[in-house]
């Protein structure tokens, strides 16, 4: 099996307008490392230099940086480039998983010892502050896990579900849209439509987390790749013991079990434990950010233009 | 001799009664107190409650029922009988608490570090990861000395055969330990002799250990001394008079977060002279909202950046953030297991009996004892009010099974206490004692060697009714004073007077944030404008009362400056002059909505006062709340005339009275100087800018208009004394405006501004103020001269006058400008708010 290897651009772009005089930022746009994914070289450049950084993991294990400025400033800019290997992991044989209403049994509280691997599932088994566990969304994952289903299969179901029945429209929600709002209105993007997976699969009992990240997009045929064309990407991972890993990928928004084009940052129970850039800014005009990603996979024959000089950490020689 | 109280006392076989043994005889710790109290005359109780009431009006001991700055502070209830407990029974409840608060940090210890109670299948999951108080970004942080939990409180309660329980427990931030003291102050005082003859044990002690425990941790670099400081949300939180209340008593800084910034890892109390490192964060703020950036974004209370300070071990935060997850009353079934596994030994007291539903057995016995349980939210964020299963029947009883069954893991079920009762002074009738259910909040701190000191007594708390189930304060319960006897010595330490050695000497307020020299900026200010005003509208009303109420021409001249001055609304275009004069004083005086009236420099007054609360003594105190009862007494009736002249009088005296707290009680640090700086820079405004529309007014040139102006700066028997003849405009003007030892005249502020400004520049580096310095020399410099021979009376538009208003109106513009920019130089920082931003 061949790895697949990416190279990454996520630039972000603030223009306050006025002089932003303090400023504090929780960066989560570091790689994680997966038994499927090395990461070959990653950096981020950051203008004005920060005055205070540091650099570590958060509770779930992904790299985070924090930064203050404490000197005024109009702008802000930060460049995050990596090159990622992507080893192929979707799993062929969803029907062996385990039955759900059994592992739903297992993750359960029963004063016995738990075992290890489940107590780490277990902290994506609860509501979270983007996931209110109501139980329309158990209603509306009824149907998907009939009795003794594996769960794979069920949550395979239930992403088509999704996909099939709700529309893709970035104008309809926000980053704080409840998800129930969300299935009324059968609308939404990445974000909702992984966080209302999440918490269909948590109403019935079963552990599953939000993972941010990147995927390839192809540009039409004839057409070169554009920078800053891609955006950041969202989908899920549900817990599902005997697996090779683990925890198998649904991503909802594309009706697809993840492979080797997409491309984990972090994983989380929500958005807002890995929010790529966040931060608490005093002064300042508009803070609307210019965000661009691009994805280059590195076989593909014509780089775009400006990619190697936007990102300095290509090797030559590659 | 009246019969004994005994005689009417309701004795209860249901309850376990604190002063009556089941066979109906006072106990024997009780023998004392109780024969002391039969012995007190009705009318001597009288005077007792009264002074109880009075000092809880004037010490504006409150709690803000509905977080309304504006008046709906309800006083604090206390019953005057005080909880009596002997010494041997205290050591066992004593014991058992302090144990129970290391059991709590040991278990958050675990919690946010190894979890081993996880694994070990102690805990369930659902209680840790499905609890919203569960602060994962606080995974991992270790806090200086291994404390977490730096104070605590648990709600006792007493069950029928004597034995104390825990019922809940406060891991968050515990309140009410102030009120504790508050309490204490006032009932001591009450009963003087049995205070003193029974052997009460005195609260200080605890406090100095909760002190000296909070410095002991402060993480210090070189010879620094330990900067602690009291975060509070603000004057809206329902425990905010207790904030202040314990920063005084403690002497802490009451700082918001918005007068802490974090630099580097590092963080500070911004200071008028800069940021000073703080070392100890005593908390009263929830934790959730303590830092923006990592914690909930949409806090605009927080300290951005804290939690980093946190993770390098700069910061001893008290509690540490996510301790508010213990709060949880499902966790009391498991912690028997947990004790023998964390600390080795049996837990010493039982809770109440307690079953989450989030186990199977656990809910089929809920479902099946229904009736005999208290429903309670197992997480302390969700929003439920205790629910008592046989209250409910049909088909709200379903209801709330349903909602069990969908959600076992979010719901607790409690065995139903039959609470102790306790003797309560009956306020309905003559005397009376009637018997009160009781719950007593117990609080531990941890103290210099990291053991925990629990407070030998405790806020007693008793219901409004004889058979409530739900203590509440916010349901017209009341509160008691808890005496722990002792038949040992009575330690004599008291706080009021610590002893201090040479190097803790402090002299000047370093420690002063911008904030609070804000706001006290802003109350010189209020306080003068208030003054001013009450004066000008005096000076309306009594000529309009001495006229009969008939408007002459004085009282019309005085009505239009009163006008162009803002003080009385502008006058519709086309309405004549003459109608609603009295009408029109009464709004100014007593409708707060009306801009600038009286009422509404009131509350602006009260406004700043309370944001400074823990800067101002008790008297001044006193005084500002019995200014503020004035008001709302006034406000509720119609007033007449001669009683709206009254009330002035009566507010004006308050007003000198505290002006004199502010020359006499306070130190004379930054804080003081810029009060002062208020209240010169507004009466400078007010005289500069009243003597400018008088000399430009035709109206003013009326017979008995010098007078009044006289009156407005009470200045006339200074005149008098002076000149002895009827005033004239010279000797009028000298007074008022160029006299430096009058302290009403213009120049007489701006000279002390001068000074003031002039120290402040040397000190905090800064330039002088130009603008306002050049003013009063050009306002120095006009010709007195060219008043001489001037018939006022007859003057109109003639250049003197004009020249002279010109120039104070020029120094009234100058001192607009300075206050504007003082706001600039030293606060506006503070006046900025922090923003969430996020980046897909």
């Amino acid at each position: 099996m061949e790895a697949v290897r990416y190279h990454v651009l996520h630039e972000t772009r603030y223009d306050y307008g006025s002089p932003v005089s303090l400023s504090q930022q929780q960066l989560h746009l570091s790689p994680r490392f997966l038994p499927w994914q090395q990461v070959e070289e990653q950096r981020i450049d950051i203008e004005p230099v920060p005055t205070w950084r540091r650099d570590g993991q958060d509770a779930f294990g992904n790299p985070v940086s924090w930064l203050a400025f404490n000197a005024p400033h109009e702008s802000l800019r930060i460049r995050s480039a990596m090159t990622v290997d992507i080893l192929p992991h979707r799993p062929v044989d969803l029907d062996q998983s385990m039955p759900w209403d059994a592992l739903r049994r297992r993750l359960a509280y029963g004063a016995d010892e738990p075992l290890a691997e489940d107590l780490l599932a277990v902290r994506f088994r609860f509501e979270s502050p983007h996931i209110r566990i109501k139980h329309e969304l158990a209603d509306y994952a009824a149907d998907c896990f009939p009795p003794g289903r594996p769960v794979l299969l069920g949550a395979q179901a239930l992403m088509t579900k999704i996909f099939t029945e709700f529309e893709f429209d970035p104008e309809a929600t926000t980053v704080s849209t409840p998800i129930l709002e969300v299935l009324e209105n059968k609308r939404g993007v990445c974000q909702d439509f992984a966080h209302l997976m999440i918490g269909c699969l948590r109403a019935i009992g079963l552990a599953a987390c939000y993972v941010s990240g990147y995927l390839l997009t192809r540009p039409p045929p004839g057409k070169p790749r554009l920078i800053g064309a891609d955006a950041s990407h969202a989908w899920v991972s549900v817990y599902s013991p005997g697996s090779e890993h683990g925890w198998v990928d649904f991503d909802p928004t594309n009706d697809l079990l993840p492979d080797t084009e997409h491309i984990t940052i972090a994983l989380g129970r929500d958005f807002s434990d890995i929010s790529p850039l966040r931060g608490i800014i005093l002064g300042g005009g508009g803070a609307e950010p210019d965000v661009a990603v691009t994805v280059v996979p590195l076989d593909e024959e014509a780089l775009p233009e400006g990619l190697l000089e936007a990102s300095p950490t290509v090797p030559a020689d590659d | 001799m009246a019969r004994t109280l005994l005689a009417i006392y309701p004795h209860s076989a249901r309850r376990y009664d604190e002063m009556l043994s089941s066979e109906g005889s006072v106990r024997t710790h009780w023998r004392r107190f109780f024969v002391h109290l039969d012995s007190v005359a009705p009318e001597e109780m009288h005077h007792r409650l009264d002074f109880v009431d009075r000092r809880i009006l004037e010490n504006g001991v409150t709690y803000n029922v509905y977080a309304d700055p504006n008046g709906a502070d309800r006083p604090w209830a206390l019953d005057p009988l005080p909880l009596i407990i002997p010494e041997d029974e205290w050591a066992e409840v004593s014991a058992a608490v302090a144990q129970r608060a290391q059991l709590m940090n040991a278990i958050i210890a675990d919690l946010y570090g190894e979890q081993r109670l996880l694994a070990e299948g102690l805990l369930p999951p659902a209680l840790v990861y499905g609890q919203h108080g569960y602060l994962w970004p606080c995974q991992g942080i270790k806090p200086p000395g291994g404390i977490w939990l730096h104070h605590y409180a648990v709600d006792l309660a007493r069950s029928p055969n004597g034995q104390w329980w825990a019922i809940a427990d406060r891991t968050q931030a515990p309140s009410g330990a102030g009120y504790a003291l508050e309490n204490r102050l006032i009932v001591s005082r009450v009963f003087p002799e049995m205070f003193r003859d029974l052997h009460v044990q005195h609260l200080a002690d605890y406090f100095r250990d909760q002190q000296d425990g909070l410095a002991a941790l402060a993480p210090l670099e070189g010879d620094e001394q330990p900067h602690i400081v009291l975060l509070t949300p603000g004057p809206y939180n329902e425990t905010y008079f207790e904030h202040a209340y314990l920063a005084r008593y403690l002497g802490y800084p009451l700082v918001e977060g918005q007068d802490l910034t974090v630099r580097g890892d590092s963080i500070y109390l911004k200071t008028l002279r800069g940021l000073k490192r703080v070392h100890v964060i005593l908390r009263r703020q929830d934790d959730a909202y303590c830092d923006p950036l990592e914690l909930r974004g949409d806090s605009a209370l927080g300290i951005p950046g804290l939690l980093n300070v946190a993770r390098a071990g700069r910061v001893v935060i008290a509690n540490a953030l996510g301790s508010g997850l213990l709060t949880s009353g499902a966790l009391m079934g498991f912690l028997p297991g947990i004790c023998e596994r964390l600390l080795g030994e049996k837990l010493a007291m039982p809770s109440v009996a307690t079953w989450w539903c989030g186990e199977k057995p656990a809910l089929d016995y809920v479902k099946k004892h229904f009736d005999d349980l208290v429903i309670k939210p197992a997480y302390p964020t969700q929003n439920m009010l205790p629910v008592f299963g046989h209250t409910l029947e049909g088909e709200e009883r379903a209801e709330m099974l349903r909602r069990i069954e969908a959600r076992p893991h979010a719901y607790v079920a409690q065995e139903m206490v039959n609470l102790s009762q306790a003797p309560t002074w009956s306020r309905a009738h003559e005397r009376r004692l009637i018997a009160r259910p009781l719950g007593l909040r117990a609080y531990a701190a941890v103290n210099a060697v990291g053991e925990y000191s629990v407070m030998p007594g405790g806020l007693t708390r008793v219901a409004a009714g004889a058979n409530e189930r739900i203590i509440s304060m916010q349901r017209g319960g009341a509160s008691k004073d808890t005496w722990v006897l002792t038949k040992g010595q009575v330690s004599e330490f008291t706080m009021l007077k610590p002893s201090v050695t040479v190097r803790d000497l402090v002299r000047a307020g370093a420690n002063l944030s911008s904030r609070v020299v804000e706001n006290l900026f802003w109350l010189g200010r209020y306080s003068e404008r208030f003054d001013d005003s009450a004066r000008l509208l005096r000076v309306a009303l009594s000529r309009l009362v001495d006229a009969g109420g008939e408007k002459t021409p004085a009282v019309a001249s005085v009505m239009e400056l009163a006008q162009r001055l803002g003080v009385l609304p502008k006058p519709e275009e086309d309405a004549p002059m003459a109608e609603g004069g009295e009408h029109v004083l009464l709004e100014a005086i007593y409708d707060p909505k009306q801009p600038g009236s009286l009422a509404g420099t009131i509350r602006n007054l009260m406004w700043s006062a309370t944001h400074v609360r823990e800067r101002l003594s008790l008297d001044h105190w006193h005084s500002l709340n019995r200014l503020q009862r004035e008001q709302q007494a006034a406000q509720k009736k119609h007033p007449t005339l001669t009683e709206a002249i009254a009330f002035l009088d009566r507010v004006l005296v308050i007003s000198s009275s505290l002006n004199g707290f502010a020359m006499d009680n306070m130190t004379r640090d930054d804080g003081w100087r810029f009060l002062i700086i208020g209240r010169r820079l507004e009466r400078l405004s007010f005289f500069a800018l009243a003597i400018a529309h008088f000399m430009h007014m035709p109206s003013s040139r009326a017979t008995g208009c010098l007078e009044w102006l006289l009156e407005l700066a009470d200045s006339i028997i200074t005149y008098r004394s002076r000149y002895s003849r009827a005033p004239e405009l010279l000797p009028v003007v000298d007074l008022l405006v160029f006299d430096e030892s009058n302290p009403h005249s213009v120049l007489f502020q701006a000279g002390v501004l001068g000074r003031y400004l002039d120290r402040m520049a040397r000190e905090l580096a800064a330039d002088p103020e130009a603008p306002l310095l050049e003013a009063s020399e050009t306002l120095r410099q006009f010709s007195l001269e060219s008043l001489e021979h001037l018939q006022f009376s007859h003057c109109t538009q003639c250049s003197p006058c004009d020249d002279l208003a010109a120039r104070l109106l020029a120094l009234e513009a100058a001192a607009g400008q300075l206050s504007d920019q003082l706001g600039m130089r030293y606060f506006t920082h503070v006046g900025d708010v922090s923003r969430q931003t996020m980046a897909l």
